[in-house]
Protein backbone atom coordinates (compact mmCIF):
# COMPACT_ATOMS: atom_id res chain seq x y z
CA UNK A 1 0.00 0.00 0.00
CA UNK A 2 1.01 3.40 -0.45
CA UNK A 3 -0.09 7.03 0.09
CA UNK A 4 -0.87 9.14 -2.65
CA UNK A 5 -1.61 12.89 -2.64
CA UNK A 6 -2.89 14.60 -5.67
CA UNK A 7 -2.22 18.06 -5.97
CA UNK A 8 -5.75 19.58 -8.59
CA UNK A 9 -4.92 22.93 -9.18
CA UNK A 10 -7.44 23.67 -11.85
CA UNK A 11 -10.54 23.65 -11.66
CA UNK A 12 -13.07 21.40 -13.08
CA UNK A 13 -15.30 23.65 -15.56
CA UNK A 14 -11.93 24.71 -17.21
CA UNK A 15 -10.11 21.96 -17.20
CA UNK A 16 -12.10 18.50 -18.12
CA UNK A 17 -9.03 16.65 -17.41
CA UNK A 18 -9.77 17.17 -13.66
CA UNK A 19 -12.09 13.92 -14.15
CA UNK A 20 -8.98 12.20 -15.05
CA UNK A 21 -7.17 12.94 -11.91
CA UNK A 22 -10.87 11.71 -9.76
CA UNK A 23 -10.77 9.00 -12.02
CA UNK A 24 -7.42 7.87 -10.77
CA UNK A 25 -7.92 8.59 -7.24
CA UNK A 26 -10.99 6.71 -7.05
CA UNK A 27 -9.02 3.68 -8.15
CA UNK A 28 -5.75 4.06 -6.69
CA UNK A 29 -7.86 4.21 -3.40
CA UNK A 30 -10.54 1.11 -4.54
CA UNK A 31 -7.08 -0.99 -4.96
CA UNK A 32 -6.20 -0.18 -0.99
CA UNK A 33 -3.68 2.76 -0.83
CA UNK A 34 -3.98 5.83 0.68
CA UNK A 35 -5.32 8.67 -0.77
CA UNK A 36 -5.60 12.48 -0.42
CA UNK A 37 -6.72 15.05 -3.10
CA UNK A 38 -5.33 18.59 -2.12
CA UNK A 39 -7.48 21.12 -3.94
CA UNK A 40 -5.17 24.73 -4.60
CA UNK A 41 -5.85 27.78 -6.56
CA UNK A 42 -8.90 27.35 -9.22
CA UNK A 43 -9.08 23.61 -7.78
CA UNK A 44 -10.88 24.57 -4.95
CA UNK A 45 -14.10 26.20 -6.59
CA UNK A 46 -14.76 22.03 -7.03
CA UNK A 47 -15.61 22.38 -3.63
CA UNK A 48 -18.45 24.74 -3.38
CA UNK A 49 -21.75 23.08 -2.79
CA UNK A 50 -23.88 24.65 -6.22
CA UNK A 51 -20.96 23.82 -8.25
CA UNK A 52 -22.12 21.62 -10.85
CA UNK A 53 -19.81 18.73 -12.18
CA UNK A 54 -17.68 18.89 -9.40
CA UNK A 55 -15.50 15.63 -8.98
CA UNK A 56 -15.29 16.38 -5.06
CA UNK A 57 -18.80 13.93 -4.55
CA UNK A 58 -17.28 11.37 -6.75
CA UNK A 59 -13.74 11.54 -4.67
CA UNK A 60 -15.39 11.54 -1.59
CA UNK A 61 -17.96 8.67 -2.16
CA UNK A 62 -14.85 6.95 -2.91
CA UNK A 63 -13.57 7.63 0.55
CA UNK A 64 -10.61 10.16 -0.73
CA UNK A 65 -10.04 12.11 1.76
CA UNK A 66 -10.14 15.64 0.32
CA UNK A 67 -8.36 18.91 1.64
CA UNK A 68 -9.05 22.70 0.34
CA UNK A 69 -6.73 24.92 0.76
CA UNK A 70 -7.59 28.13 3.01
CA UNK A 71 -5.72 30.72 1.33
CA UNK A 72 -6.89 29.48 -1.99
CA UNK A 73 -10.83 30.14 -0.51
CA UNK A 74 -10.28 33.01 0.89
CA UNK A 75 -9.09 34.78 -2.88
CA UNK A 76 -11.64 33.41 -4.35
CA UNK A 77 -14.69 34.77 -1.32
CA UNK A 78 -15.27 31.52 -0.89
CA UNK A 79 -16.96 31.22 2.63
CA UNK A 80 -16.39 27.63 4.33
CA UNK A 81 -19.37 26.91 4.79
CA UNK A 82 -20.03 26.93 1.22
CA UNK A 83 -18.02 23.73 0.47
CA UNK A 84 -19.38 20.30 0.49
CA UNK A 85 -19.14 18.91 3.90
CA UNK A 86 -16.43 16.26 4.56
CA UNK A 87 -14.25 18.42 2.65
CA UNK A 88 -11.39 19.56 4.94
CA UNK A 89 -9.80 22.83 5.15
CA UNK A 90 -5.93 22.82 5.74
CA UNK A 91 -3.26 25.68 5.93
CA UNK A 92 -0.37 24.98 3.35
CA UNK A 93 1.69 23.41 6.11
CA UNK A 94 -0.81 20.43 6.13
CA UNK A 95 0.11 20.16 2.49
CA UNK A 96 3.50 19.77 3.10
CA UNK A 97 3.49 17.14 6.17
CA UNK A 98 1.29 15.03 3.70
CA UNK A 99 3.92 15.64 0.82
CA UNK A 100 7.12 14.68 3.22
CA UNK A 101 5.27 12.04 4.99
CA UNK A 102 7.20 8.45 4.26
CA UNK A 103 6.23 6.46 1.11
CA UNK A 104 3.87 9.24 -0.29
CA UNK A 105 4.10 9.85 -3.67
CA UNK A 106 2.87 13.32 -4.39
CA UNK A 107 1.74 14.67 -8.05
CA UNK A 108 0.70 18.25 -9.16
CA UNK A 109 -2.34 18.75 -11.43
CA UNK B 1 13.67 11.17 13.55
CA UNK B 2 15.52 11.59 10.50
CA UNK B 3 15.40 15.11 9.12
CA UNK B 4 13.58 15.22 6.54
CA UNK B 5 14.11 17.20 2.84
CA UNK B 6 11.43 18.38 0.30
CA UNK B 7 12.70 19.05 -3.43
CA UNK B 8 10.55 21.19 -5.59
CA UNK B 9 11.43 21.58 -8.88
CA UNK B 10 9.97 24.54 -10.71
CA UNK B 11 9.45 26.16 -14.20
CA UNK B 12 6.72 29.16 -14.61
CA UNK B 13 7.75 32.51 -15.20
CA UNK B 14 7.21 34.81 -12.66
CA UNK B 15 3.71 36.90 -12.83
CA UNK B 16 2.23 34.11 -15.43
CA UNK B 17 0.32 31.35 -12.52
CA UNK B 18 -0.59 30.85 -9.40
CA UNK B 19 1.00 27.97 -8.75
CA UNK B 20 4.67 30.23 -8.00
CA UNK B 21 2.71 31.53 -5.57
CA UNK B 22 1.66 28.32 -4.21
CA UNK B 23 5.44 26.49 -4.64
CA UNK B 24 6.81 29.41 -2.84
CA UNK B 25 3.98 29.34 0.00
CA UNK B 26 5.02 25.76 0.39
CA UNK B 27 8.71 26.42 0.92
CA UNK B 28 7.46 28.77 3.83
CA UNK B 29 5.60 26.72 5.52
CA UNK B 30 8.36 24.06 4.99
CA UNK B 31 11.09 26.00 6.74
CA UNK B 32 9.23 27.42 9.10
CA UNK B 33 8.39 23.11 10.16
CA UNK B 34 12.17 22.78 10.04
CA UNK B 35 12.21 20.59 7.14
CA UNK B 36 15.25 21.63 4.64
CA UNK B 37 13.88 22.48 0.76
CA UNK B 38 15.87 22.19 -2.35
CA UNK B 39 14.42 24.05 -5.12
CA UNK B 40 15.41 23.35 -8.91
CA UNK B 41 14.01 26.48 -10.86
CA UNK B 42 14.34 25.40 -14.69
CA UNK B 43 13.21 26.91 -17.87
CA UNK B 44 11.46 30.59 -17.09
CA UNK B 45 11.65 29.86 -13.40
CA UNK B 46 15.53 30.94 -13.51
CA UNK B 47 13.82 34.42 -13.70
CA UNK B 48 12.07 34.55 -10.48
CA UNK B 49 15.45 35.21 -8.71
CA UNK B 50 16.18 38.02 -11.13
CA UNK B 51 17.48 41.16 -9.71
CA UNK B 52 16.91 43.73 -11.92
CA UNK B 53 13.10 43.19 -11.02
CA UNK B 54 11.43 46.44 -9.55
CA UNK B 55 8.38 47.39 -8.15
CA UNK B 56 6.39 49.95 -10.12
CA UNK B 57 4.13 52.95 -9.38
CA UNK B 58 0.37 52.52 -10.95
CA UNK B 59 -0.46 55.50 -13.38
CA UNK B 60 -3.68 54.17 -13.74
CA UNK B 61 -4.63 54.10 -9.95
CA UNK B 62 -2.22 57.42 -9.64
CA UNK B 63 -0.37 55.37 -6.96
CA UNK B 64 3.51 55.87 -6.11
CA UNK B 65 5.60 52.61 -5.59
CA UNK B 66 5.17 53.15 -1.81
CA UNK B 67 1.42 52.74 -1.80
CA UNK B 68 1.33 50.26 -4.72
CA UNK B 69 3.50 48.15 -2.12
CA UNK B 70 4.54 46.17 -5.74
CA UNK B 71 6.00 42.11 -4.76
CA UNK B 72 8.57 41.08 -6.84
CA UNK B 73 9.24 37.19 -6.99
CA UNK B 74 12.80 38.12 -6.54
CA UNK B 75 12.36 39.64 -3.35
CA UNK B 76 10.09 36.77 -2.33
CA UNK B 77 13.29 34.58 -3.31
CA UNK B 78 16.07 36.81 -1.17
CA UNK B 79 13.48 36.19 2.24
CA UNK B 80 13.22 32.85 1.32
CA UNK B 81 16.95 32.30 1.30
CA UNK B 82 17.62 34.73 4.38
CA UNK B 83 15.34 32.19 6.46
CA UNK B 84 16.86 28.75 4.77
CA UNK B 85 20.52 30.22 5.28
CA UNK B 86 21.58 27.79 8.12
CA UNK B 87 19.26 25.57 9.75
CA UNK B 88 16.63 24.30 7.82
CA UNK B 89 18.39 25.17 4.96
CA UNK B 90 17.11 26.35 1.86
CA UNK B 91 19.34 25.68 -1.38
CA UNK B 92 17.97 27.10 -4.79
CA UNK B 93 19.86 25.98 -7.96
CA UNK B 94 18.84 28.00 -11.56
CA UNK B 95 19.47 25.49 -14.48
CA UNK B 96 22.47 26.84 -16.22
CA UNK B 97 21.30 26.46 -19.63
CA UNK B 98 18.08 28.29 -19.11
CA UNK B 99 19.66 31.14 -17.61
CA UNK B 100 22.32 31.72 -20.64
CA UNK B 101 19.01 31.20 -22.90
CA UNK B 102 16.73 33.62 -20.78
CA UNK B 103 20.16 36.08 -19.89
CA UNK B 104 19.11 35.74 -15.93
CA UNK B 105 22.37 36.09 -14.93
CA UNK B 106 22.32 38.87 -12.17
CA UNK B 107 20.03 36.69 -9.85
CA UNK B 108 19.94 37.33 -5.85
CA UNK B 109 22.83 36.51 -3.94
CA UNK B 110 22.35 32.69 -2.58
CA UNK B 111 20.90 31.52 -5.71
CA UNK B 112 23.62 28.72 -7.32
CA UNK B 113 23.77 27.70 -10.96
CA UNK B 114 23.44 24.01 -12.09
CA UNK B 115 22.39 21.39 -14.19
CA UNK B 116 19.51 18.53 -14.34
CA UNK B 117 21.86 16.43 -12.94
CA UNK B 118 21.89 18.56 -9.55
CA UNK B 119 18.22 18.37 -9.55
CA UNK B 120 18.86 14.41 -9.94
CA UNK B 121 21.10 14.47 -6.86
CA UNK B 122 18.06 16.60 -4.79
CA UNK B 123 15.76 13.82 -5.47
CA UNK B 124 17.64 11.11 -4.03
CA UNK B 125 18.99 13.11 -1.22
CA UNK B 126 15.17 14.20 -0.42
CA UNK B 127 12.31 13.00 1.51
CA UNK B 128 10.34 13.36 -1.32
CA UNK B 129 10.41 15.40 -4.47
CA UNK B 130 7.61 17.77 -6.37
CA UNK B 131 7.46 18.48 -9.58
CA UNK B 132 5.14 21.33 -10.75
CA UNK B 133 5.28 21.41 -14.40
CA UNK B 134 3.49 24.26 -16.77
CA UNK B 135 0.54 23.54 -17.87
Amino acid sequence: MSNYVFIESRDPFESPDTSFLAETAASLKKRGNDLTVFLVQNGVLATRKQARKSHVPQLLESGVTVMADDFSLRERGIQFDECRANVRIAPIDQLVDLVVHENTKAIWH
Amino acid sequence: MAEKKLTIALMDAPYEKAATTTALRMVSAALQKGIHVNVFAYEGAVNLAMKDQAPHANPVKGTTVEQEEHPTTKEFVRSLLEIGKTSPQLTWVNCGLCVDERGAINVVDGVKRGSPADFFKMATESTNTLVIPTK
